[in-house]
């Protein structure tokens, strides 16, 4: 079965785009997990402030990545 | 939170207090959302036709539904079922078709598949026309290709109620995310109301039974969101945050469930959580909130005509990020479980060893997701709370540091 090129350009966007999203994700999620753990090694009395900070943060991060991976999800289905 | 020195104090009588308004609001959402009809106009359809599968069978159904149009009845049914019979030769296996099918909103509540037949519940399609009236019939009566009732059916591309002669009509249907809704409702209703009177009963005894259970999250968010977010506001807003928390929480469990409506995963449910969340900022918010949009004290004015648009377009932007990050991440752990799944199929077709062998890895992994998944249900719920417990702290917070401004 033969798609057409623009179609299967598309999906190679998608499927681009899906992956950059993580990368980009991956990184930032990497770089707020790195620091944290380094907060709490130092400081471990401070572990919970620490924890929730980060949970916000990495939200904030992945839901920028989750916009990214959506768009290309409309890519596909739509 | 020390839970083994929890001593009740008079805060807890308050937590009472909450805990009634919190089933209100419940209710509240839940009834907004069953007659809103929000499910039909906001769906961003991310899987409506996720047919990615062979173009030509879809390209083939249109030509059919195209046909049906014009052509006669009897031509056209005919072309159809060869168009069908074509589909069923080809594709054996159709993984987005099964992915879609789980994901998606429907008329029937199917748990599982016999002989090709779905074996579920078909529920009650409600369906209001201001020429026609109400209507209530069963899914059942217009299930089948061809079928109608008074004038109504299904549109077996998109899945959703038509009709023919382009009458205007809303669909209010109680759909599969609507009865998950109802059931979760009742479940919230049918444990809090029970732990409410056992706080009222004795509020200064140690929690028993299942209120043991209950305590430590109601805990944990009213004092590590509630409290460090709000400040001495806090019990205002503890019964609003209480509600998101248990209310998404028990919402992505039951999705979890197999067989369970993909409830949270739905952007019509996502919509109105971060739309009263939206609300909330925008009838508590100060002065203070919006001098800081439209004027951020402390910067220099030809910056402001950047920084303006940039604030307005965060007051949206923020409830619209909540909405995407809890629907994209539900969505995302089912169609990943299911794919994981799939994968045993798709290979089994290739041979049977090869299928087997698939099974035990994805059996395997599939567990570890659903293990990630039950963090994840946890973790979406608590993030949801806590940023709406920031947005709405920012909007009320009383600043007392202005004149270091000047």
């Amino acid at each position: 079965m033969l798609l057409d090129a623009t179609l299967a350009l598309a999906y190679a966007g998608a499927g681009i785009g899906a992956g950059l999203a993580a990368i980009a994700a991956a990184l930032g999620v990497g770089r707020i997990g790195a620091s944290a753990l380094e907060s709490i090694a130092r400081q471990p009395e401070a572990t919970g402030d620490i924890r929730t900070n980060m949970i916000i943060m990495a939200a904030f991060v992945e839901g920028v990545a989750l916009l990214g991976v959506l768009t290309c999800m409309l890519i596909v289905f739509k | 939170m020390n839970l083994t020195t929890f001593a009740v104090s008079k805060n807890d009588v308050s937590l009472v207090k909450g805990l009634k308004n919190t089933l209100f609001i419940g209710f509240l959402v839940a009834f907004t959302l069953v007659f809103s009809g929000l499910n039909k106009a906001l769906a961003i359809d991310v899987t409506t036709a996720a047919a990615v599968q062979t173009t030509a069978v879809v390209a083939a159904e249109e030509a059919t539904h195209e046909a049906s149009h014009d052509a006669t009845a009897n031509a056209a049914e005919e072309k159809h079922g060869e168009a069908a019979h074509e589909g069923a030769a080809h594709e054996k296996f159709n993984p987005s078709e099964v992915i879609k099918h789980h994901v998606k909103d429907a008329y029937s509540w199917d748990f599982f598949e016999m002989d090709g037949k779905a074996v579920g519940f078909d529920l009650p399609c409600l369906v209001y026309s201001p020429k026609l009236g109400l209507n209530c019939f069963s899914y059942a009566k217009i299930k089948e290709h061809g079928t109608e009732f008074e004038g109504y059916s299904i549109d077996h591309l998109t899945h959703k109620i038509t009709r023919e002669d382009g009458e205007k009509f809303y669909d209010i249907s109680i759909t599969k995310n609507v009865v998950s809704l109802l059931i979760s409702a009742f479940l919230l209703l049918f444990i809090f109301i029970g732990v409410a009177r056992k706080y009222a009963k004795n509020p200064n005894s140690a929690p028993s039974g299942f209120q043991s259970a209950i305590e430590p999250l109601i805990l944990m968010i009213q004092e590590d969101v509630a409290k460090p977010m709000l400040g001495k506001k806090y019990l205002k807003f503890l019964p609003y945050l209480l509600t998101l928390f248990f209310f998404i929480w028990i919402n992505n469990l039951l999705g979890l469930i197999p067989g369970g409506a993909n409830l949270t995963g739905n952007t019509s449910v996502t919509a109105v959580l971060a739309g009263v969340t939206f609300f909330c900022i925008m009838a508590f918010s100060n002065k203070h909130y919006w001098g800081h949009i439209f004027a951020m004290p402390g910067v220099p004015k030809f910056v402001l005509i950047i920084l303006t648009p940039v604030e307005i377009l965060g007051i949206f932007i923020k409830p619209f990020a909540l909405l995407i990050r809890l629907f994209a991440n539900i969505l995302a752990g089912h169609m990943i479980i299911l794919t994981v799944v799939g994968l045993i199929f798709i290979t089994a077709e290739m041979s049977h060893g090869l299928g087997w062998g698939t099974a035990v890895f994805s059996m395997v992994f599939g567990v570890f997701m659903f293990s990630i998944e039950l963090l994840v249900a946890f973790v979406q719920a608590y993030i949801f709370t806590t940023l709406s417990a920031l947005f709405i702290s920012e909007a009320v917070a009383e600043h007392h540091h202005e004149e270091a401004h000047h």
